[in-house]
């Protein structure tokens, strides 16, 4: 292995079958050379690419009836005004140039809630590259125009139809699909998740995110903030949005994870009914790397539940899990009723339709707003508008308090 | 002599895999039995885990199967014991569950454990040579030998790494991808058998051997055993879909392991001749 062992404490490595191993080791030194060396002008490639395509640099923006209802200054990062309407483009795009720089004439990717097999579709019409796509069965029940959306930009949608059809599933599907055609497919997975060198190297395209936002915090606000927060499913825009705020000890980071109906877990189903893996995790060995996941005492891995597909997920990043073991960031988490209830809140009151997965971070603040210092850094992860069915029948199911009056809707076939 | 490497040692060498518990625990029992009569030499006894990467869907399902018919890593070392077969036995999983078991945070218990109820080595689809020095210390500490797959895209310093560690046999993957039956026998597998050629540990080729005549090809290709098993455990699903009998499955195992282990011996038959082109 290399110098960079990939290692982040004990959490980490390359637990991959032999097979994928030589392209994991041409895939580091892809990463070493063109990423962190820059070399043919690669990062500047990349950048000009995301200012152009994407969109960049996102807005920092002050949300000034939140920072008026909590008494405090909230600022929004923007990422949901990225082109494809999430972070998830950041890494997409890199990973799809690399492939290209690296010779590769194939791409896969998996999904969960579709925001990063969109990211990845769009990219790869927009670098001219053949896109497969795997994402389990019910996700694509729960997601369907980000579906529509990758077959629009020309990618294969395949589901994936083993456990319980989700993210967990759809990432085993597509390593074995690497596993079948690694000499020519490069396979680009949608977080910071993974063996080595993924989790470093997706951190190091979604950098960005806090690269912005740490600049703009200063030119905005004259200071860092008390506190930054963003939702963690994998981890990748945690990792973007954390990245350059870790050095500064002052500015406290809060991961919110999917707290899903329970924290309970039902071993003898071997479901856990959230995705609470950083706060209710032990640490196992998944999809390649050794990490915290949601698994049984045998080491079976649990099948995960959020209301928002972009959360559920049984493993979380070798390097977010090690920051939370070491204290440097804190994990939280907020069950599915308050998130549907800061996805309305946000919306109502700010005019942003945020992700689901965001708004479980919108919700951490409104209950826990007055630890959080005078300053707030909150990221917007993506749009709500892929959530937007979800929402109609998980609203009328639920009486989310703060919902717009829903009669409009009866009868209209929704739910 | 280790018992694995006993096996190997006079003639070809047939290696079957069965997922214990699949589709229950007294038909499985049956069925790896009716392995050995059909003349198996060694056995792999796959240990269900939840998210088996390297298995195609033929293998997958055997898992599904085991695992809702109650199968764990406590019940697998039960199973072994309950066992009634002489050949040596292959623990084949992922090493979340070796890494979880007794106290967990290493791999020590689970050897110990699988040790005592008479495994004779493992291998780990999900573990390199890289991540393997703890399981590589607690086999040696146990007297287990600990297997590794040489693929298709395995060169150079890689293959160095492996013959380093590996002992019992190298099993040497036939094509890329997952396990499943193929009908047709991938020209790779000779390609890799020459890259391990020098290395003195057996030889065993596996993934998608569904008949005697691919095993007979193999062995003529050098090899020194073949690992069958998706054309196995569709004969266990095909059973359970038709719901026939555990005798009955159990008996049509034996054929098909028979079947496999004759066209081995074929191949080595033909090794034995002297080479037309070479008289
Ligand atoms: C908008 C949005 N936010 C967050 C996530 C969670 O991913 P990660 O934790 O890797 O940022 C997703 C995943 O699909 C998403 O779509």
């Amino acid at each position: 292995m290399s110098s960079h062992t990939g290692k982040f404490g004990e959490y980490g490595g390359q637990y991959v079958p032999e097979a994928l191993m030589p392209a994991i080791e041409e895939l580091e030194d892809a990463y070493e050379r063109y990423v962190l060396d820059n070399e043919d002008g690669f990062m500047d490639d990349f950048r000009e690419r995301l200012a152009d395509f994407g969109g960049r640099p996102t807005p920092l923006q002050k949300a000034h009836r939140l920072s008026e209802r909590y008494d405090r200054d909230v600022y929004l990062k923007r990422e949901d005004l990225l082109h494809g309407g999430a972070h998830k483009l950041n890494n997409a795009l890199g990973q799809v140039l690399l492939a290209k720089y690296m010779g590769k004439d194939r791409i896969i990717a998996e999904t969960g809630a579709g925001q990063h097999g969109t990211a990845t579709a769009m990219a790869c019409a927009h670098l001219g590259m053949p896109c497969e796509v795997y994402m389990g069965r019910r996700d694509i029940n729960r997601q369907r125009p980000n579906v529509f959306r990758m077959r629009l930009n020309g990618a294969e949608v395949t589901p994936v139809t083993v456990g319980r059809g989700t993210l967990k599933e759809a990432i085993s599907e597509t390593m074995r699909d690497w596993a079948t055609n690694v000499e020519d497919t490069h396979y680009v997975i949608g977080s910071v998740v993974g063996p080595h060198p993924f989790p470093a190297m997706v951190r190091d395209f979604q950098r960005v995110i806090s690269e912005e936002a740490r600049e703009q915090m200063i030119e905005k606000a004259g200071r860092l903030p008390d506190s930054v927060l963003t939702c963690a499913g994998g981890g990748s825009n945690t990792m973007g949005l954390f990245a350059e705020f870790v050095p500064d000890e002052e500015v406290d980071l809060y991961a919110v994870e999917a707290g899903g109906s329970s924290l309970e877990v039902d071993e003898a189903e071997g479901v856990a009914p959230n995705s609470a893996t950083l706060s209710t995790g032990t640490e196992g060995v998944l999809h390649g790397s050794r990490t915290r996941v949601l698994q049984d005492r045998d080491g079976q891995i649990m099948e995960s539940h959020s209301v928002s597909s972009g959360l559920d997920y049984a493993g979380v990043g070798p390097e977010l899990a090690n920051l939370v073991d070491r204290g440097r960031v804190t994990a939280v988490n907020v069950a599915d009723d308050p998130a549907l209830e800061g996805f309305h809140r946000l919306s109502q009151l700010e005019g942003i339709i945020p992700a689901l997965e965001s708004a479980h971070a919108v919700a951490y603040v409104e209950e826990n707003h007055a630890d959080l210092g005078e300053v707030i850094l909150l990221n917007i992860s993506g749009r709500g508008d892929k959530d937007l069915e979800t929402v109609l029948e998980e609203t009328h199911d639920r009486d989310v308090e703060n919902a717009p009056e829903m009669e409009t809707f009866a009868g209209t076939g929704g739910f | 002599m280790s018992r694995i490497s006993a096996a190997f040692a006079d003639g070809p060498a047939f290696v079957p895999y069965l997922a214990a518990g699949d589709p229950d625990y007294e038909s499985s029992l049956s069925y790896v039995e009716a392995l050995e009569r059909g003349g198996a030499d060694v056995i792999e006894l796959g240990l269900p885990f939840s998210e088996p990467i390297a298995e195609g869907s033929t293998i997958q399902g055997a898992i599904v199967r085991a695992l809702e018919a109650g199968m764990t890593p406590t019940r697998y070392f039960e199973f072994v014991e309950d066992l009634d077969v002489d050949v040596p036995l292959v623990c084949m999983t992922y090493y979340n569950l070796i890494y979880q078991f007794g106290e967990g945070g290493g791999p020590e218990d689970f050897v110990r454990r699988a040790a005592a109820a008479g495994i004779d080595g493992f291998v780990v689809p999900d573990l390199p040579a890289e991540e393997a020095e703890p399981l590589r210390e607690a086999c040696d500490e146990h007297g287990c030998e600990l297997v590794f797959i040489v693929a298709p895209t395995t060169k150079g310093e890689r293959l160095e790494r492996i013959m380093s560690q590996v002992s019992g046999y190298v099993y040497v993957q036939a094509r890329l991808g997952t396990t499943g039956a193929r009908t047709d026998l991938s020209g790779r597998a000779e390609e890799s058998l020459e890259r391990v050629a020098e290395w003195d540990v057996p030889k065993a080729v596996g993934f998608g051997i569904s008949t005697g005549d691919h095993a007979q090809r193999v062995i003529e290709a050098g090899a020194d055993g073949v690992i069958v098993g998706s054309a196995l455990v569709d004969i266990v699903a095909q059973g359970v879909e038709r719901g026939d009998p555990a005798v009955t499955v159990a008996s049509r195992l034996e054929g098909k392991a028979r079947e496999l282990k004759e066209g081995a011996l074929r191949g080595a038959a033909a090794n034995e001749r002297p080479h037309p082109e070479r008289t």
